[in-house]
């Protein structure tokens, strides 16, 4: 291949491991910045997501559309559901104290690993896309399921957006990010809006799970991947800031995408890892984070 | 009105309030007087059940505010107007006054009634709070209180840090709000401040209400002022 459909390759990769990257942060992103809460779990829920929209693909009948559409439904519900046990029985005893809350979240990250382990075994399993239709370039073909993840997460990013910007719960979750004891001198009931954030961020982990599995493979150690690259995009993007990830994402996900193309994933990974450490050092609230009160 | 029977607070091991008591008419301006760290503001976080109170009660028209979650507190008609005035800077003005109205569902005919209160800010509604003056940043942290449709209202240092001319605009405001029949509980360092609005002043002095008197008995009497502020009016 010559240069220009070689760029055009790697655009496109970029482009699927920037959206790949903002979905699963998302999540992340939101508690981090409405709780103040790290959620080390994060990446499990993810791995959880995935899990779950392999196993109701294998026990949905009617092939890999309707499986995929159950496991839109059935995964982030489940995951949500263990989100709010978790919220109710670990982190509110905990008080939501930054530390606890960490060392608690190791200790569940743990649990959700073995008993997906036990459960589900150790093999890694390929979920079908939903439908298989390939963009035929001159050059190349190109996954068309690859594009449509792209889409999808634009329209969930844009979805969360909306929610916090133009709404009146998006403008109480704002408040309680900003100010928590005048938010409750308001009225505000911190405590359910942690419930519903802590929720609302694990259930789209999930359903960026359910996006993400057919173009990767459902394992139980899947998780940590995902954890770190959120990681990295919130702490580039700046904690709490949707938009900073979203951009963080975009830069990763492209730098990612063009240097694997063009040279080699490993050089990719060590980029992106000076890039942490280079927004550490110079803007330690990341690029787009207000400094914290 | 409002009953606070002998509340202790604490921040941790160390005690704040020691067995703190007031009382409180309806349509009365109570002025706290009381030195730095005297402990003025944790009174009335306490009312507001932002700080626990471990023993005693606040009595609001019957209801025991003790026994009810903190954001169930400004529900039964309290506004508060904290120190600092803790805007929601990032947001607009309308934004905050929104927060405000969401706290007892109050209507729109409030928000026309506030602004009427506060006509600077209904030119500033869709400006960004924090970029506002000091002044009208205090005037946007009274409205938003006011946004409660509260029947009491509690004011922590509202002329801290504000220019004389915006003193007397505020001090104005309070009187309106006397006008109004709202029932104000008001913080202040300085003497001076208080003396042209409030009905009655109490003096808090290391975590207890040492003496409470009428605006004219302190006026009669001004070397209460200097027994218990020590900073002359
Ligand atoms: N969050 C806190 N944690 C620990 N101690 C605190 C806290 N807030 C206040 N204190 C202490 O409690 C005491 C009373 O504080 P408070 O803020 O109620 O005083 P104040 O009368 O409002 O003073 P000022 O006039 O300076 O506002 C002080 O000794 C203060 O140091
Ligand atoms: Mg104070």
């Amino acid at each position: 291949m010559s240069f220009l459909p070689h760029l055009l390759l790697a655009v496109l990769e970029g482009t699927v491991a920037a959206a790949v990257l903002a979905l699963s942060a998302l999540g992340l992103s939101l508690v981090f910045g409405v709780m103040r809460v790290v959620n080390v779990a994060h990446g499990e829920f993810f791995m959880l997501g995935a899990m779950l929209a392999w196993w109701t693909a294998k026990m949905m009948p009617g092939g890999p559309f309707a499986g995929f559409i159950a496991a839109f439904i059935v995964a982030p519900a489940a995951v949500g559901a263990l989100a709010f046990l978790t919220e109710r029985l670990l982190l509110r005893r905990i008080n939501y104290d930054p530390e606890a809350t960490i060392v608690a979240t190791i200790g569940l990250l743990f649990v959700i690993q073995q008993m997906a382990l036990t459960f589900f075994g150790a093999d890694a399993k390929p979920v079908a896309a939903p439908f298989s239709y390939r963009i035929v370039f001159p050059w190349f073909g190109y996954s068309g399921y690859k594009l449509f993840v792209v889409v999808a997460s634009g329209a969930v990013l844009l979805g969360v957006w909306w929610v916090l910007s133009r709404t009146r719960f998006g403008l109480i979750m704002r408040v309680t990010q900003f100010d928590r004891e005048t938010a409750t001198a308001f009225g505000i009931p911190v405590n359910t809006v942690y419930s519903v954030v802590f929720v609302a961020g694990a259930a789209l982990v999930a359903v960026a799970a359910v996006l993400i599995v057919p173009i990767q493979q459902a394992h139980y150690l899947m998780g940590l991947d995902p954890l770190l690259m959120s990681f990295i995009v919130v702490i580039i993007g700046g904690l709490g800031s949707i938009k900073g990830s979203v951009i963080a994402a975009f830069m990763i996900g492209m730098t990612d995408g063009v240097i694997s193309v063009f040279f080699s994933p490993t050089l990719a990974s060590i980029i992106s890892t000076l890039a942490v450490a280079f927004v550490l050092v110079v803007r330690p609230q990341g690029l787009f984070g207000a400094e914290t009160r | 009105m409002l009953d606070v029977q002998s509340i202790d607070c604490f921040y941790g091991a160390a005690q704040v309030l020691r067995s703190l008591s007031l009382r409180l008419e309806a349509g009365e301006i109570l002025c706290l007087l009381g030195r730095n760290g005297a402990g003025k503001t944790t009174a009335l976080k306490a009312i507001m059940g932002l700080v626990r109170v471990r023993s005693g009660h606040i009595v609001l028209d019957g209801v025991d505010l003790t026994k009810l979650a903190a954001h169930d507190v400004p529900r039964h008609g309290i506004g508060y107007v904290p120190q600092g005035r803790r805007l929601f800077s990032e947001l607009t003005v309308l934004e905050n006054l929104k927060i405000g109205l969401m706290t007892r569902n109050a209507g729109p005919e409030v928000l026309d009634h506030v602004l009427t209160v506060f006509p600077i800010l209904k030119d500033r509604l869709k400006q960004q709070s924090g970029t506002l003056s000091g002044g009208e940043q205090q005037m946007l942290a009274m409205a938003r209180a006011l946004c409660v449709n509260p029947k009491l209202l509690l004011l922590d240092e509202p002329t801290e840090g504000l220019s004389p001319a915006m003193i007397a605009r505020i001090r104005q405001s309070v009187l309106d709000l006397k006008d109004h029949g709202v029932t104000v509980i008001l913080v202040e360092q300085r003497v001076d401040a208080v003396l042209p609005v409030a009905t009655r002043v109490a003096f808090v002095e290391n975590g207890r209400v040492t003496a409470t008197m009428s605006v004219e008995e302190l006026g009669r009497n001004r070397h209460a002022i200097d027994k218990y502020v020590g900073i002359g009016g």
